[in-house]
């Protein structure tokens, strides 16, 4: 059965090469079986293969199925292989599950478009490459999968090619996460020529047995891929690109920026989580960041006007916990939430493509409103998910996923108070820009004319992702409630188990009833200010301190700004400025002057005997007056 | 026998064309198509019939070998000899040379005979660089390549050609009057030495002398060699030769003159002078990573296609410059593969840039966009090929510049750090071409009938080779194994005696086996 194993990433790369040979001269039908069904074919087959490995779990605790050696040069041996463990399986299962709802979703919601076939081509290029990286059993193929998400990252935001801003902004996505990809470039360097393997495993066993804590090369080779991390994750201080990237179709940015993807930087630390273990500091760092990138981003969130772009700063929040999670150890707390957060947020994103589908391409919430009675199922499912984001106590798989997470980073030896309170607070922010959200687009007021209702193919993967955004959370119970670790008793062959520190079981539950208590308050605060008493916000909006803060938080803590200055402009100047290359003007120069002598000697024969004579006398005369001082 | 017919049957193909064409046009393209794919067949027959043998490390270093006396008085002698390295090349040269005679199917309609008659004994010069194992020999091929080539540039090329040619053939030759000075201070260095005179490579191997006569006469080889690749800042005579000749002209000058002087370099400069490569080494490697980052800062700031693609090659090649130097056997591996890769990718660049040329008058980038839409053919091709120049894994281009980093990073870590930089670069100006040409909305211009069946055919089989060594390189790797480890062995122990007094660099080289 493990021999199927490579069929998984194999058949969505065939469906893309179907689509990109053929895809023109297919009927839009084939075009959505091919794209679909490849994808739903490798979803099943997870889903085959899943159940196998839990029925009968292999004695290695993994099956692994090397294709062939890609590059064979001495000990530089990375191969195409693939290795299936706990963590693999997971994000497998989730990839391929959500990436097959998103696909039918896209049947539907991509019809009216120019470009189809490109367009699950492309689709069908990413769940091939995000499985290659997470299946991948060496660093090298990781890094393959890596770059080949971002690529269709930038190919899929710039779908609609024909208006620049949306080139530019695929542009910044790709420029962007390559700025960390290099770092982790540099990473595998470093990996490879101190332990001379890139081997996933043989890393971290050598590592464990060559690199002492603390020591100078692990903190470097965690720093280094802490950077790719950072950058296709979007966390501090990469997150700039993944606001702008909401200019991709809707479902792209449910799947690749919400759902998998983005989430890739998590699944790196996990996955090398002893070389971050053998880092303490950058295993802080990695907490800080998480931690800061929450708080940041969860303000952003709360001043935009686009429903995409709250959506999308909701996500780095969400991504700003799993950050958390991992800096305190909490892998599987923090693969977990990555779990219950790509069914919510992929919910989120698709409720969030029909709304803008009804409104013929409007994105300003505050032109939406009242949508509740014309779109039911549309919702009805974006509040479940907005309930499961919000992390609405015991209902929702938001509540376990995140409580595991802010339990963690008290109860952690590696946590303590003030990371404790970021998730804390992160809590209420959460659901006060959820369901500021959820109160603009589907209560108070009518104003926009609903123009096209979702049908079948978009339906389902709504409702299939809203029950998951409920159930999915019943993986992992907390000690207060059931006990029931299942979720991380399947990966703790993988990931080791939370040091805890405190965990004392009432302050357990103490901590939970608060966190409810603030999600629960947020939704209320939310209630009050943005649907019962609109015009506390609206007497709030005119005071200058606050307008200030408004525009600071609504552009993203000024990072755009900061960069452009920094970074942009100086090498655009730099570039312009030396067009023409300088050193090309010495040779020029070089050039310039033998014409300069070519011309003057050229004055000299001028045909006039008197000069000639002149000159020969004058000549002689030096020639003489030398010889006789010598 | 088989070499010199590698040599003598594009030297035949052209003149050939050139009688032909007086009865038509077809005969010269025809004629040159089947000559340069004869040339692929044989080197192709050599590969398969010597696969393994490439490999293992035995006591024969040639898989084949051509000796005769030409001037026995001055110890000049027709010496042919083929090894992995330079079956790659040839490979490369007869690939290149098919795809750069189809790219020019329409577009030379003007002396075509004389057109191909030059491009065959560019070609036939090329391959000679690559079998020389003669210094003077290999001088005379090395400035047979160059005429034929100046009258491409200068015959039919673009608006500012007379400059770019004239410009071109001043770098090239004074650069090669180095290198002749320097092929006869070696020949008369091994004369004194020995009482043998004599310009056989073989034998000029392990020539002793003093240590600064070892670096002038270096120098005088590096210099002809880093013009050639061209590494800063000897470089500028590149744009213009690469932006104003035709399309065949550029794919020639980018997929394969560049690369006579990273071969220069792996078969003479280094070989020859060992200890002192290895004291050039950290210059070396330093010329190439300034390449890598100014070749990709002028590309991006380039308003014309041609010239943003001529630029690149700046920065590829400072990759190829900074694995030769690294010298262990990953960075040299990885020197091979970026040499096949970017000539395959920026030859079909050029072809791209060259096609659009043909269709739409124009090279501004400003006044393109949005051709993705009239043509998506040549929009995909061109995304493919600008994601191979960025260095996208699964295409070969990675595998190269993947390998020259990790070989130098155990040499040099801060300095392959800063080259890795060059990797962002690459995206930048990547992109930019993309968004430049095919994106963005289109603007008014002539209609852009998009590839048709030929010029399809000749951008797949290029693709398929970029793919093929992204994902499956071990052939090639093979294939320049034995070429590599001769060159480790002569270089190898040199260094290591480097390292001992000078702690201070750490790494060093490594043995892969």
């Amino acid at each position: 059965m493990p021999e199927l194993l490579w069929l998984i990433p194999a058949l969505p790369l065939l469906g893309f090469i179907v689509l990109v040979a053929a895809g023109s001269r297919l009927s839009r039908r084939t075009v959505a079986i091919v794209g679909t069904g490849s994808v739903g074919i490798a979803a099943a087959l997870s889903i085959f293969l899943g159940t196998g490995f839990l029925a009968y779990p292999p004695l290695s605790h993994h099956y692994s199925q090397t294709l062939w050696t890609w590059i064979d040069l001495g000990d530089f041996r990375p191969s195409i292989s693939f290795y299936l463990d706990p963590l693999s399986l997971v994000m497998v299962f989730v990839v391929t599950v959500v990436g097959f709802l998103i696909h039918l979703y896209s049947t539907e919601f991509m019809s009216e478009e120019e470009g189809y076939s490109r367009f699950f081509a492309y689709m069908n290029l990413f769940v091939g490459s995000m499985l290659i990286l997470v299946l991948a059993d060496n660093l090298l193929l990781l890094y393959l999968g890596w770059e080949g998400v971002g690529l269709c990252s930038y190919l899929l935001i710039g779908f609609w090619y024909k208006d620049t801003a949306n080139g530019k902004a695929a542009m910044k996505a790709f420029i962007v996460t390559r700025i960390g990809d290099t770092a982790m470039a540099v990473g595998l360097f470093l990996i490879f020529v101190n332990l001379r393997t890139l081997n996933i495993q043989e890393v971290m066993q050598k590592a464990l047995q060559s690199w002492p804590e603390s020591s100078a090369l692990a903190v470097a080779a965690a720093a280094l891929l802490l950077g790719g991390a950072l950058g296709k994750s979007a966390q501090l201080p990469l997150q700039t690109w993944l606001p702008d990237a909401m200019a991709g179709p809707t479902p792209v940015s449910a799947l690749i920026h919400a759902a998998t993807m983005v989430t890739a930087g998590v699944y790196l630390i996990a996955r090398t989580n002893v070389l971050f273990t053998l880092a303490p500091v950058v295993q802080e760092a990695v907490a800080i960041i998480g931690a800061l990138t929450l708080l940041l981003a969860g303000f952003s969130a709360l001043t935009q006007h686009d429903i995409k772009r709250v959506l999308a700063y909701s996500t780095i929040s969400q991504i700003g916990y799993m950050f958390l999670a991992l800096g305190v150890g909490a892998w599987s707390a923090a693969i977990f939430h990555f779990m219950t957060h790509a069914f919510f947020k992929a919910l989120l994103f698709l409720g969030a493509g029909s709304v803008i589908l009804a409104l013929e391409d409007e994105h300003n919430m505050f032109k939406m409103g009242g949508l509740r009675t014309e779109l039911p199922v549309t919702f009805r499912t974006f509040l479940i998910g907005a309930a499961s984001l919000s992390a609405l106590p015991l209902v929702t798989a938001g509540f376990y996923s995140k409580d595991l997470i802010i339990w963690s980073s008290w109860s952690s030896d590696k946590g303590g108070p003030l990371l404790w309170a970021a998730g804390f607070a992160g809590a209420l922010l959460t659901s006060l820009y959820t369901f500021r959200m959820v109160f603009l687009t589907f209560f108070g007021e009518k104003k926009g004319v609903v123009n096209k209702r979702p049908g079948i193919r978009m339906k389902i993967p709504l409702v299939i992702l809203a029950a998951l955004s409920i159930v999915g959370g019943f993986v992992e119970l907390p000690r207060t409630l059931g006990n029931f670790p299942a979720f991380s008793g399947f990966l703790n062959t993988v990931l080791p188990p939370v040091e805890t520190a405190h965990g004392d079981l009432s302050l357990e539950a103490i901590m939970q009833i608060g966190a409810s208590l603030l999600s629960i308050l947020g939704i209320y605060a939310a209630y009050i200010l943005f649907l019962k008493r609109r015009r506390y916000t609206e007497e709030l909006g005119i005071v200058p301190i606050s307008q200030a803060i408004h525009r600071f938080w609504f552009s993203g803590w000024g990072f755009d700004w900061l960069y452009d200055r920094l970074f942009v402009r100086p090498f655009f100047w730099a570039a312009r400025i030396n067009r023409d290359d300088f050193i090309d003007l010495i040779y020029a120069g070089v050039a310039w002057y033998n014409r300069f002598l070519h011309r003057a000697l050229s004055l000299t024969q001028s045909g006039r005997i008197r000069w000639y004579a002149a000159g020969i006398t004058l000549g002689a005369i030096i020639t003489i007056g030398i010889a006789v001082i010598l | 026998m088989i070499l010199i017919l590698l040599i003598l049957i594009p030297f035949a193909g052209g003149l050939l064309s050139w009688l032909l064409s007086r009865w038509s046009d077809k005969w010269p393209r025809w004629l040159s198509l089947v000559a340069v794919g004869l040339d692929l067949a044989l080197a192709f027959s050599l590969w398969i019939g010597h696969r393994s043998s490439l490999y293992f490390i035995g006591k024969e270093t040639w898989i084949a070998e051509v000796k005769i006396k030409w001037i026995p008085g001055l110890g000049i002698g027709f010496h042919l000899a083929m090894d992995g390295l330079s079956l790659l090349m040839v490979m490369l040269t007869a690939f290149l040379g098919i795809m750069s005679v189809a790219a020019s199917w329409t577009e030379i309609r003007e002396r075509v005979g004389f057109f191909h008659f030059n491009l065959m004994w560019s070609l036939a010069g090329i391959v000679g660089v690559f079998l020389s194992l003669d210094l003077f020999l290999f001088y005379f091929f090395w400035e047979l390549m160059l005429v034929p080539m100046y009258f491409l540039i200068a015959l039919w090329g673009h608006e500012r050609r007379i400059y770019a040619a004239v410009k071109f053939f001043i770098f090239t030759q004074l650069s090669g009057l180095l290198m002749l000075a320097s092929i006869l201070g070696l020949y008369f260095a091994h004369g004194q030495s020995t009482g043998t005179f004599t310009f056989d490579y073989e034998q000029l191997l392990g020539t002793t002398m003093s240590s600064t006569k070892a670096l002038f006469l270096m120098l005088g080889f590096v210099i002809a060699f880093l013009v050639k690749l061209p590494a800063v800042p000897f470089h500028t005579w590149l744009p213009d030769a690469h932006t104003e000749a035709p399309t065949a002209g550029s794919v020639i000058l980018a997929g394969l003159l560049l690369k006579t002087g990273a071969y220069g370099l792996l078969r003479f400069a280094v070989p020859l002078f060992p200890g002192t490569a290895s004291d050039f080494s950290n210059i070396a490697m330093v010329l190439g990573v300034a390449g890598i980052l100014y070749g990709a800062m002028l590309a991006f700031a380039q308003r014309d296609f041609k010239r943003l693609v001529a630029y690149t090659s700046v920065s590829h090649m400072g990759f190829v410059l900074l694995g030769i130097f690294a010298g262990n056997a990953l960075a040299l591996q990885g020197a091979v593969i970026q040499i096949i890769c970017h000539g395959v990718s920026t030859g079909a660049l050029f072809i791209i840039v060259g096609a659009l040329q043909e269709r739409i008058h124009s090279r501004d980038l400003e006044k393109m966009g949005g051709l993705w839409t009239v043509a998506p053919r040549i929009g995909g091709a061109g995304l493919f090929f600008a994601l191979a120049s960025l260095g996208l894994p699964g295409l070969g281009n990675f595998v190269g510049e993947f390998l020259v980093l990790a070989g130098a990073y155990a040499v040099n870590p801060g300095l392959t750090v800063v080259a890795t930089v060059g990797l962002v670069a690459a995206t930048l100006y990547s992109l930019w071409m993309v968004q430049g040409a095919f994106f963005g909305p289109r603007k008014e211009g002539p209609k852009v009938p998009d590839f048709g069946a030929r010029e399809m055919s000749v951008v797949l089989l290029m693709m398929a080779v970029i793919v093929w060594i992204g994902i499956y390189p071990r052939p090639i790797i093979k294939a320049a194994t034995r070429t590599v480890n001769t060159l480790r062995q002569t270089v190898g122990p040199v260094q290591s005696n480097k390292k001992a007094t000078q702690p201070s660099s750490p790494g060093g080289n490594y043995d892969p086996q």
